[in-house]
């Protein structure tokens, strides 16, 4: 009875603290749009409804979103049926490939695609010297190149998705299809793709949530397209705080409106059968068809990792030597020199290591917190549970916003504290933000843990600690490391609540990023973005790593 | 015994002819050459890895086969796609498709066939009538238990009226007290439809209950095919007097044979030439080293007396009306035997004696009777 209590003591007050993390600051942005506490007035909520620009702002977040993710199922489905089910020569190798952006921060995928498609990328830049265009042959800016740049980094959950589905698939219904006297277009229709259904539901809602909360590609090639997220930083900037709200509160709306709708459609799940044996191996096609695939795959694959490529070979060039040539005239591996060798540049990498690892182990700790708690039926666990996973329904702006307001002022008997400008409000931002990401592994990790074995563990004398030291935490071990290592890259790569609470002490990789390109030093921006990209796949390699070894 | 046609009767509905298939250098299918008349019901059986599930899906569609023919009527199918090729199938786990009603699912051959909807709900229903789940039409699959599920698979695989029904392990995913009653129900239905069927199943006693012909194989090669009771009663290779019901081998000496009969000793017996069997034996033997498959059912326990072969028991199974016995031989064999519960004890010496005739005795000579590792391994 006692030790009972003792955790539902413990399960408030994780409660508590998730409240005050998650909850309190987006009441605080909502009360703080209608002037509350203490001067409340709509003044603000009037002018935003009376602005076209931030009801076209709405809408084009809204459309952006909803564009991002059927252009995104259109390229990911086909390639990852492709890649799954048609052997062709290099399917591994182009199937790897596509995978490939799922590891990179959208600051660097951004920044990437700039300096291969954009207006003074290669390709715009042979196009020119080719056709002998006296000045560049487009401008990669507005709605449609917003839209590019999402279909070209967000297709990858559509990808990863698809091939899961598949692979999960019992590959005897297929046959039971095929024995039925359907060919495989109609197998394909019937059969294959309504049990997909689930997983495209998923991958649909993480790009349209994702697209929502994007940041880095409208900042920086939206040009005179305002999306939510650009919008409520330039309000901010000017200083309108209370408009900044309102717009705040509107997008978070929007979100929650949006993974409502979504949740929704998404429906029942069907039992697909447990799955027995291998994964259906790829279908040997006919060589023509295996020609098309073949020629398909590998020229997606290089459109959408040739990016990747073109960051290193930008990192090379040294400052101001690239003025007006096709390729740059030099290379040098000067702009790694000045990392390591200058301190100043050096030091916003160590300031994202850092803050980042200390978001992601206390991310973790509420997690293991909330997982174990949960797990021994606490009265509040669904309560913990949810309180968990609701910031990935907000958009990071709007989390930015709320996270500045609730911590600029000192107010310690409301809960309010000045952490803004301190060291503390990124990896405290980047914590809340990593709360879903470790939070659904963690949870999944300890639900498939069958307490059969821990209770074996017990009845063989194992006291608590040891059952937690040898049998569960190493069976944990793969979801904390995929937890851990998705939680630690999302926050080393994060742009869009480092640019609205960072100060010059603190300032992350992604700041010194923008910075590089302001000064229009494209190789140091390139070298940075090179740099995350490399720290980010270690991370993923280790935890996988992890992972194996432990299986 | 490679290469062997086992001819049923003159015109075979389904012939498989010399079929191999190799899974990189492992023959998984070896030269298999099988004649199924039409309406018949055959089982393949075998350990696993015998490559009767390969052969199942051989004739499937779902694999080609590197060599053979496979004819329906004489029309070779081997490399047509499964989709033309009109062979129903029951898969092991039933495979029905989730997302589908028992409807649907039952529908969908028939929909590939191009059906007009109303002929389509007519034949649905009457497909699910024939298994007894008339009116469930519109129940989703994951709502029906275990047996139901298995039902429809199979009104999905007749619905649209196959040359051939192929049933992979149909029951191993029954409750056993659900098995036998659908055993029955399967058999009576397969029979009434008249449909030449082939089944796989690793149990014997479900090959025995269900099938009229049983195929053993082992290592992708056809050991025997026959009924039930000729494989029981006349087993031709030490593999299948090992794999088909309880048989201990014992290594023997061939004294004499002729045409009817053979003498045989115990060579590892301290009574020495003294003690001697009669085994009926219809075809001539190889002399010297043999093994003698002895059936539990074959010998009785007599007093140990130095003219019988004789040993120790060291093991007494209950089983109701009788009890096994296990009795070890001087030369460090052991025999099973089937006798009253009664009849001894661990620790008794006993005597062995051959009854009825010296039916349940295989002798197996030469190569043949010391080759098979796998026979008394099982």
């Amino acid at each position: 009875m006692r030790r009972s209590r003792r955790r539902e003591l413990l399960a408030l007050l994780v409660a508590l603290l998730l409240g005050w993390l998650v909850v309190y600051p987006l009441g605080l942005v909502l009360l703080q749009a209608i002037g509350g506490p203490g001067a409340w007035t709509l003044e603000a909520v009037r002018r935003f409804a009376r602005e076209a620009n931030e009801w076209r702002a709405l809408w084009a977040s809204l459309a952006l979103s909803l564009a991002s993710v059927v252009g995104a199922a259109l390229v990911g489905v086909p390639l990852g049926v492709l890649t799954a089910r048609i052997a062709f020569p290099g399917r591994r190798v182009v199937a790897t490939l596509l995978g490939l952006p799922a590891v990179l921060p959208p600051l660097v995928g951004v920044l990437a695609f700039m300096f291969l498609y954009g207006e003074t990328g290669f390709v715009a830049r042979l196009v020119q010297r080719v056709g002998g265009l006296g000045e560049t042959p487009w401008r990669l800016e507005g709605a449609g190149a917003v839209l590019l740049v999402h279909v070209a980094t967000m297709y990858v959950y559509f990808y990863l998705f698809t091939r899961a589905g598949l692979a999960g698939l019992d590959p005897a219904l297929g046959e039971a299809a095929a024995s039925l006297g359907a060919d495989r277009w109609r197998a394909f229709r019937r059969v294959t793709l309504p049990l997909l259904r689930p997983a495209l539901a998923g991958a649909g809602l993480l790009v349209f949530m994702t697209s929502l909360a994007s940041f880095s590609a409208p900042y920086i090639f939206g040009g005179g397209f305002r999306v939510m997220t650009t919008q409520i930083t330039s309000t901010k900037l000017n200083g309108d705080d209370r408009l900044a709200m309102v717009e705040t509160a509107a997008l978070l709306l929007l979100a929650l409106l949006g993974l409502a709708l979504l949740k929704r459609s998404e429906g029942r799940r069907d039992a697909v059968g447990a799955r027995k044996g291998v994964a259906p191996a790829p279908l040997r096609a006919r060589p023509a068809t295996r020609a098309v695939a073949a020629a398909v795959g590998w020229t997606l694959a290089l459109v959408l990792t040739l990016p990747l490529a073109t960051l290193v070979i930008v990192s090379l060039v040294p400052r101001g030597t690239w003025t007006v040539e096709a390729l740059p005239p030099a290379y040098t591996l000067g702009n790694y020199r000045a990392l390591l060798a200058d301190p100043v540049r050096l030091k916003p990498i160590l300031t994202s290591l850092w803050m980042a690892a200390a978001a992601t182990a206390g991310a973790l700790a509420i997690a293991i917190a909330v997982a174990s708690l949960s797990r021994r039926k606490v009265r509040s666990a669904g309560l913990l549970e949810g309180l968990l996973a609701l910031p990935w329904a907000v958009p990071g702006t709007v989390f930015a916003i709320a996270l500045a307001t609730t911590f600029s002022v000192y107010a310690p008997l409301t809960g309010r504290f000045v952490l803004v400008g301190t060291l503390w409000i990124l990896p405290l931002a980047y914590l809340v933000r990593n709360l879903p990401l470790t939070g659904r592994a963690v949870l999944a990790g300890f639900r498939q843990l069958d307490p059969a074995l821990e209770e074996a563990g017990a009845s063989l004398g194992a006291g608590r600690g040891r059952v937690l030291r040898r049998i569960t935490l190493p069976l944990l071990k793969p979801a904390l490391a995929a937890g851990a290592s998705l939680a630690f890259v999302t926050a080393f790569g994060d742009f869009v609540t480092s640019i609205m609470l960072y100060t010059y002490d603190t300032r992350p990789i992604s700041m010194e990023i923008l910075s590089s390109l302001r000064q229009a030093d494209v190789g140091q921006a390139a070298a940075f973005g090179v740099v995350l990209m490399l720290l980010s796949s270690a991370v993923f390699f280790l935890a996988g790593e992890g992972r194996g070894t432990s299986g | 015994m490679s290469g062997e046609r086992a001819i049923l009767t003159p015109t075979p509905h389904l012939r498989i002819e010399g079929l191999s298939k190799r899974f990189g250098s492992v023959p998984a299918v070896d030269d298999l050459s099988l004649d199924i008349p039409r309406g018949d019901l055959l089982a393949l059986l075998g350990p696993s890895g015998s490559g009767k599930t390969t052969t199942l899906r051989l004739l499937a569609g779902f694999e080609t086969p590197d060599s053979g023919r496979i004819l329906v009527d004489g029309e070779d199918v081997a490399r047509l796609t499964p989709a033309v090729r009109r062979f129903g199938m029951v898969f092991q786990h039933y495979a029905l498709f989730p997302h589908l009603d028992v409807g649907q699912n039952v529908g969908f051959g028939l929909e590939s066939q191009g059906l007009p909807a109303a002929e389509r709900s007519r034949r649905i229903a009457d497909a699910l009538a024939m298994v007894e789940l008339a009116g469930l039409e519109r129940r989703a699959v994951g709502a029906l238990s275990g047996g139901q599920q298995q039902r429809v698979a199979l009104a999905r695989a007749l619905a649209p009226a196959p040359r051939i029904l192929l049933l992979d392990e149909p029951l191993s995913n029954l409750d056993p007290s659900l098995r036998e009653r659908t055993r029955r129900e399967l058999r009576a239905l397969i029979e009434r439809i008249g449909i030449t069927t082939i089944l796989v199943t690793h149990e014997q006693e479900e090959a025995f209950d269900l099938a009229a012909h049983v195929a053993l194989l082992q290592r992708g090669r056809l050991e025997q095919v026959g009924t039930p009771e000729a494989l029981y009663g006349s087993p031709r290779t030490p593999f299948v007097a090992g794999f088909i019901g309880r048989a201990s081998p014992l290594t023997v000496r061939v004294m004499t044979h002729d045409a009817r009969v053979a003498r045989v000793v115990f060579p590892g017996d301290p009574g020495g030439a003294e003690v001697q069997w009669e085994i009926p034996q219809p075809e001539p033997l190889e002399g010297g080293p043999s093994v003698l498959y002895v059936r539990p059912e074959a010998v009785q326990l007599v007093e140990p007396d130095p003219t019988r072969l004789s040993g120790e028991v060291t093991l007494r199974r209950f089983l109701g009306a009788a009890a096994l016995y296990t009795v070890r031989l001087a030369n460090g064999e052991s025999v099973e035997v089937l006798a009253d519960p009664d009849a001894a004890q661990p620790g008794d010496r006993a005597g062995l004696l051959p009854v009825g005739g010296g039916s349940g005795l295989h002798l197996f000579g030469g190569e043949q009777g010391r080759s098979d590792d796998q026979a008394a391994g099982r």
